[in-house]
């Protein structure tokens, strides 16, 4: 069947042949690498997007649901050659190594100050537990996006 | 003591914490990973794998798979043109198991198609048929069989009875999955003249072009091993996976393949931590002098060698820690079973039996009745000491004491808030009521050998070009997320003193070697290439420019620019290839004797853990820690280095652990093998020694293992001091605390 959704403020119509999810879609049909696939199963949040404007695992949405809807990758958050507040901070806090994790945590962290400009120390590990970082521990994470919301107050 | 050399500031040089070049891309989501990539006509990878941990293959039959439409190639072993086995150090693993097969998850055949879900429905439909057979599982029962990759003494000082107290333990360490984010993944391109290009996440591309070329039977130059953007190794990456059978599709289809691994195969595709079983004995002096160390560690290497031998070597060399003995016997063994082959991980053996050393020294010192940390101080190992294992003069710098001493003073978080559940050891789940917390302090200190030892031809490549625009850095090491390519760029700004300097990562027909990124040892060894190929351009710049000094504009003299950049290149760009090494080691004698190792360093660590005893659950509050990190390079990197390390070790401590049974991983997935997230990190208070080294640039010692060493024995120390129970294995379950609590074991262990 064919698929259209509004993929970072483009509408985009694709093929979907079966059961795929919206992250192989976003990756391999749309070429939107950015999106990672990490555990298939919604337990690492490497793959966060926004879908109609909440945060969700696209690995665990299948491509044909996503039709008539709102998506905003880690590509769509910010413009070519400017950063989101949340990507600035990251990067600035040193919470970047290997990265992989760092475009869900980016979705999922954009996602908490768009709801919520200044979260606490405890609100920000609550709303990003449920993405895994396997190199920083979290510490410059957290640094990183405790600076940005002092900003916010 | 700090003394560091004399050196020129120039932004984004040494000491600073530059925003590291992959850092934008890879926040912006730009930055290209091995499973990113793509091109047109390209097919897909599938691997079968072995259901079995130990069978003979009696059918292997292609037919229905090459029938499906989409599929364009499938291979055996007998397809294999070269060598039909590799390894890292022995190649004794079969690229595609062929008659027998000797662990679950074991590649059987490979698959190319048009669609990644083709190849995976043709994989499963290769027909195979298989006889199985008991498998060897037991790792005592393989040493007792003889099923060994190597056996290491260490026999150093008189061998009989010395302390008036004694104390006896034995200890577990289960199998831990370096678990990067990103699964194996690679495309191999052929260049249509019987070579090919792969382009893949590895630690150690030279490793692996060896590897590669051995299997595919062609020469060295028909095959070359690019960086892709690597998720994360931690070990993981060390050993080839997919590479050659990449390289085999590629070749066989003529066209791109690109394979990606699903979480469950990446547990099965890498290596693990060494599960270990280790028997202790430690005898002291009233005034706590330790007198005697004994020790027996198995590690269990799965079926293939990997780097259990090496890995068994640094688990004996460092059995006892960071303490002054001069009786020591130990006794090592790497097994062979059929259960997933082990190897390398962030600690390589310096965590198993640190976590036994660890335990040893909290149960001697309340047998003597002294202070835990003062018992570690009064024995701390110094400068000069000979380690207790090898008897190998310690030349480096060696502030065991002053680690324990400035960890012991920092502050201690404050106890868990009133009324805030976030912070009980239940959670949100609102379980645990505030006062069934009972918390605990574990102390623990690590040492660990830096670069590679014993004996092994350790050295670096790097090629430094000074340009009309700038300086450029070339290297084949493996930037895996640690922070080197920044590294390298600020210790190549300080050494030029050019501000304008872009590291590159080359494929492996471009330049040497880096070695592995592994053992702590990229900083010292690819640094020091780098640091060296600088002086020497910097020189010749000058030389060329009759200049006392080198920046971006080009060589000045007497405070006056005399050539510029461009002039300086006129007749070909600068540059200066070097290999660097470090100063040789030995291999051990038959006590496990000699100079086998280049450098060491130091971490201590002190967790503090909420728990509650009812119902077995863990809050680690904090982990705070001192580490001996020569010089920092980049004090945000070392930073992140250190909270990182620390995390997997609590994540060994409390959580991780690779279930296998019957030689089959039961949890091979992120649901149900259990990684720290947000919720479970401590807070980690980070505070370093900066005494120069010996062998790294400036000084700087390697800062990725150390804090991975000691982290799992402090925490789970800290359970202990909370229970009040003897916990011998890593990692600590909930059953482990909260059913002796239900019902106290007979042994008083409760």
């Amino acid at each position: 069947m064919m698929v259209t959704a509004e993929i970072n403020g483009r509408s985009r119509t694709w093929e979907v042949t079966g059961s795929e999810s919206l992250l192989f879609s976003l990756r391999e049909e749309l070429g939107l690498w950015g999106s990672k696939g990490a555990c298939e199963q919604g337990e690492c949040g490497s793959c966060t997007i926004l879908l109609d404007e909440r945060p969700v695992c696209a690995c665990l949405v299948m491509a044909a649901d996503a039709h008539g809807s709102q998506v905003v990758t880690v590509e769509g958050l910010s413009e070519p050659g400017s950063l989101h507040p949340v990507q600035r901070a990251l990067v600035e806090a040193g919470g970047v190594q290997c990265g992989f994790c760092t475009p869900g945590f980016v979705v999922a962290g954009a996602a908490l100050f768009q709801e919520n400009p200044a979260p606490d120390r405890e609100e920000i590990r609550e709303a990003l537990s449920g993405n895994i970082c396997r190199c920083t521990g979290y510490g410059a994470i957290l640094r990183g996006l405790q600076t940005l919301a002092g900003e916010e107050r | 003591m700090t003394v560091r050399a004399p050196v020129r500031r120039v932004k984004g040089g040494i000491g600073e914490s530059p925003v590291r070049a992959d850092g934008v891309p890879k926040v912006d989501g730009t930055y290209l990973y091995s499973s990113d990539l793509s091109m047109e006509g390209m097919l897909w990878g599938a691997t079968l794998r072995s259901p079995h941990p130990k069978a003979r293959v009696t059918r292997l039959d292609a037919a229905p798979a090459l029938a499906m439409t989409g599929v364009r190639a499938v291979l055996f072993n007998k397809d294999v043109p070269g060598s039909k086995t590799f390894g890292l150090e022995h190649a004794d693993q079969p690229v595609l198991g062929s008659e027998e097969v000797d662990y679950w998850g074991q590649p059987v055949a490979l698959v190319a198609a048009d669609h990644p879900e083709t190849a995976r429905r043709a994989a499963e439909a290769i027909d195979v048929a298989y006889e199985t057979s008991p498998p060897l599982t037991d790792p005592e029962r393989a040493a007792a069989a003889g099923s060994v990759f190597r056996t290491q003494w260490v026999r150093r000082g008189p061998q009989q009875e010395q302390g008036r107290t004694a104390v006896e333990g034995y200890y577990e360490v289960g199998m831990q999955d370096q678990a990067p984010l990103g699964t194996e993944s690679g495309l191999a391109i052929p260049d249509g003249q019987g070579g090919v290009d792969l382009h893949i996440a590895t630690q150690w591309t030279h490793a692996d072009h060896g590897q590669i070329v051995a299997c595919l039977g062609v020469d060295d130059d028909m095959v070359r091993v690019h960086h892709a953007g690597v998720g994360g190794a931690f070990g993981a990456r060390e050993d080839v996976s997919l590479q050659i059978h990449l390289c085999l599709l590629a070749l066989r289809t003529g066209r791109p393949v690109k394979m990606v691994y699903s979480r469950q195969e990446s547990f099965t595709g890498h290596v693990h931590r060494h599960p270990a079983r280790m028997w202790y004995r430690h005898e002291a002096d009233p005034d706590g002098t330790l007198r005697r160390v004994r020790a027996r560690i198995i590690i269990d290497g799965g079926a293939f060698h990997s780097t259990s031998s090496a890995v068994i070597g640094n688990a004996v060399f460092h059995a006892v820690g960071p303490y002054r003995c001069d009786s020591v016997t130990v006794e090592g063994t790497a097994v062979r079973t059929n259960n997933p082959p082990c190897g390398a991980m962030r600690g390589f053996g310096a965590v198993q039996a640190c976590f036994a050393h660890e335990a040893q020294m909290d149960k001697l010192a309340d047998a003597l009745g002294m202070d835990r940390v003062e018992l570690r101080i009064r024995n701390a190992l110094r400068t000069g000491d000979p380690l207790n294992t090898t008897g190998q003069i310690l030349e480096t710098p060696m502030p065991a004491a002053e680690l324990l001493q400035r960890l012991r003073d920092m502050p201690e978080p404050p106890p868990a808030e009133e009324g805030d559940p976030r912070l009980l050891p239940g959670g949100t789940g609102l379980t645990t009521p505030p006062e069934k917390v009972r918390r605990g302090v574990g102390y623990a200190i690590g040492i660990k050998n830096l670069c590679f030892s014993e004996g092994f031809d350790d050295y670096a490549e790097a090629r430094v070009i000074i340009t009309p625009f700038g300086a450029e850095v070339r290297t084949a090491a493996a930037e895996v997320g640690q922070g080197l390519g920044e590294a390298c760029a600020q210790i190549a700004r300080t050494a030029l003193g050019i501000q304008d300097t872009v590291v590159y990562f080359d494929d492996t027909s471009r330049i040497g070697s880096a070695g592995s990124s592994s053992a702590s040892r990229q900083t010292q060894m690819t640094g020091g290439a780098v640091l060296e190929a600088c002086r020497k351009v910097r020189e010749e710049a000058l030389r060329r420019g009759g200049g006392d000094r080198l920046d971006d504009d080009g060589v000045w003299r007497d405070g006056e620019l005399v050539m510029s950049l461009a002039d300086l290149c006129r007749e070909g760009n600068l540059e200066h290839h070097t290999r660097f090494r470090h100063p040789p080691t030995e291999e051990p004698d038959e006590n496990g004797q000699g100079n086998l190792h280049v450098d060491f360093a130091l971490a201590a660590h002190r967790a503090v853990v909420d728990v509650d005893r009812e119902l077995g659950l863990f809050r680690v509050a904090a982990v705070d820690t001192v580490q001996d990190v020569g010089y920092m390079i980049n004090p945000e990197s070392v930073t992140g280095q250190i909270e990182g390390g620390i995390m997997q070790g609590v994540g060994l401590a409390v959580l991780e652990e690779i279930v296998v049974e019957d030689g089959v991983i039961k949890n091979p997935t992120f649901t149900d093998y259990l990684l720290p997230t947000f919720l479970d990190a401590p807070a980690v208070g980070v505070e370093v020694v900066e005494e120069p080294g010996p062998v790294g640039p400036f000084g700087a010692k390697g800062v990725g293992e150390p804090p991975t060493v000691s982290s799992t024995a402090a925490v789970v120390a800290a359970i202990r001091d909370a229970t009040g129970l003897d916990l011998n294995r890593a990692p600590v379950r909930p059953e482990h605390v909260a059913l002796p609590a239900a019902a106290p074991a007979p042994d008083g262990g409760g």
